[in-house]
């Protein structure tokens, strides 16, 4: 077939219709957002003093750093899904959450006694909290690797670890709702584990599903 | 002159998207020129044909469509996806390469005459189902219209248009695998 010939192909199919893509992972945010809230909902739900725990800084701090995390990943992720747009800045913002759990980390080392730091950091919950966040993000992820393949990331692997990311960052916001563990300490060790682990999954996934 | 090339291109896209055919054949054939010199450029040895190349970023911009932003410059995000498509290209070859020793005998001794017959949208093409490569042939190589392709086989114009649109899609797909009609 020759290039002609198949620009008359292209070109008849012209008025084939397919969603923006920008206005499709907003879609695809709110439906994974659904998704892990029925999960949640179903499963461990939120703790039973959560109104009154949400008056203190170590249970807000946790919503921080996962929110922070899912918004700079979904930047991240609707720019490595479109071919040639820079990704420059939504790369640096990546560096908030992180940024932001290590002067929480820090801080928390300067208030709690030493002796404490261990039970802090091993907490009652670390079962819990490596395997709900990896199953409440399961859902979230297949749909973004799912909009992967809807986009055209030029760099899937990467592209595949953002959407275990941003996957990562939703289902640690409804897990954090449901854990007793609110030092930063616990947060840095097992929230970074089970959300690291999604974002090994969502590579593998961007590896050998995402292709185009 | 790049500047004038991207205000152009950029809106002959939003005019194709808003459904002007016209602007879309040539927004595909300026797109199919300046690709066409990209991959000539980069490619310095053979192994990859750059028409191929050409070819495959064509019916990736035409699926992928939906994935630029009318706000931003068309050229970058052409060009990003000619040189993914590009890399594609070299990384299958090289496999092909290693693995199917009767493909080079092959290409070794058949003459270097015609190459159209070799393309490798000729074998996704095979790929398809019946109904969907007659109709991809009929649209593009007998360059029939919808409505006589409708016409020529019997069935409305809307089953046309299905069999087109999910026989590209097809053949983009299979491009995006690496697989030609056979494994």
């Amino acid at each position: 077939m020759r290039t002609d010939d198949l620009i008359k192909a292209l070109d008849a199919d012209a008025s084939s219709k397919a969603m923006p893509l920008q206005s499709a992972w907003w879609l695809a945010a709110g439906a994974a957002a659904v998704i892990a809230a029925v999960v949640f909902l179903l499963t461990i739900g939120p703790r039973p003093d959560f109104m009154a725990a949400a008056h203190t800084m170590r249970f807000l701090s946790k919503f921080v750093f996962t929110i922070v995390l899912a918004v700079s990943a979904f930047a991240l992720i609707r720019a490595l899904s479109t071919p040639g747009a820079s990704t420059g800045r939504a790369m640096v913002w990546m560096a908030a959450a992180p940024a932001l759990v290590a002067v929480a980390v820090v801080l928390e080392l300067f208030m709690v006694p030493e002796a404490l730091w261990g039970t802090r950091m091993v907490g009652s919950n670390m079962m819990t909290c490596m395997g709900f966040i990896p199953l409440i993000g399961l859902g979230p992820l297949a749909i973004f690797l799912w909009m992967l393949r809807y986009g055209a990331p030029t760099r899937p692997v990467l592209a595949g670890a953002a959407a275990g990311l941003l996957a990562g960052g939703l289902a640690a916001t409804f897990y954090a709702a449901h854990c007793f563990d609110d030092s930063p300490l616990f947060v840095a060790t097992w929230y970074t584990i089970a959300i690291a682990a999604l974002a090994l999954l969502g590579a593998l996934g961007g590896r050998f599903f995402v292709r185009w | 002159m790049s500047g004038k090339d991207e205000a152009e291109l950029s809106r002959l896209m939003r005019a194709a998207i808003a459904g002007d055919e016209k602007a879309y054949a040539d927004f595909l054939h300026r797109i199919a020129a300046l690709v066409r010199g990209f991959a000539r450029r980069k490619i310095v040895q053979g192994g990859v044909d750059p028409e191929d190349v050409v070819q495959e970023t064509l019916l990736a911009i035409h699926v992928k469509r939906h994935t630029w932003r009318q706000d931003a410059p068309v050229l970058p995000w052409v060009y990003a996806i000619a040189r993914f498509k590009l890399i594609d290209a070299f990384r299958r070859r090289g496999r092909r390469i290693e693995i199917d020793v009767d493909d080079i005998a092959e290409t070794f001794a058949e003459p270097e005459t015609e190459t159209v017959s070799e393309r490798d949208i000729n074998r996704a093409l095979d790929g398809l189902s019946p109904a969907q490569r007659s109709v991809v042939s009929a649209v593009s190589v007998e360059g029939r219209s919808i409505g006589e392709t409708a016409a020529k086989f019997g069935i409305s114009e809307t089953a046309v248009r299905v069999s087109l649109h999910r026989g590209l899609a097809a053949i983009a797909k299979r491009f995006g695998q690496g697989r030609f009609g056979r494994e």
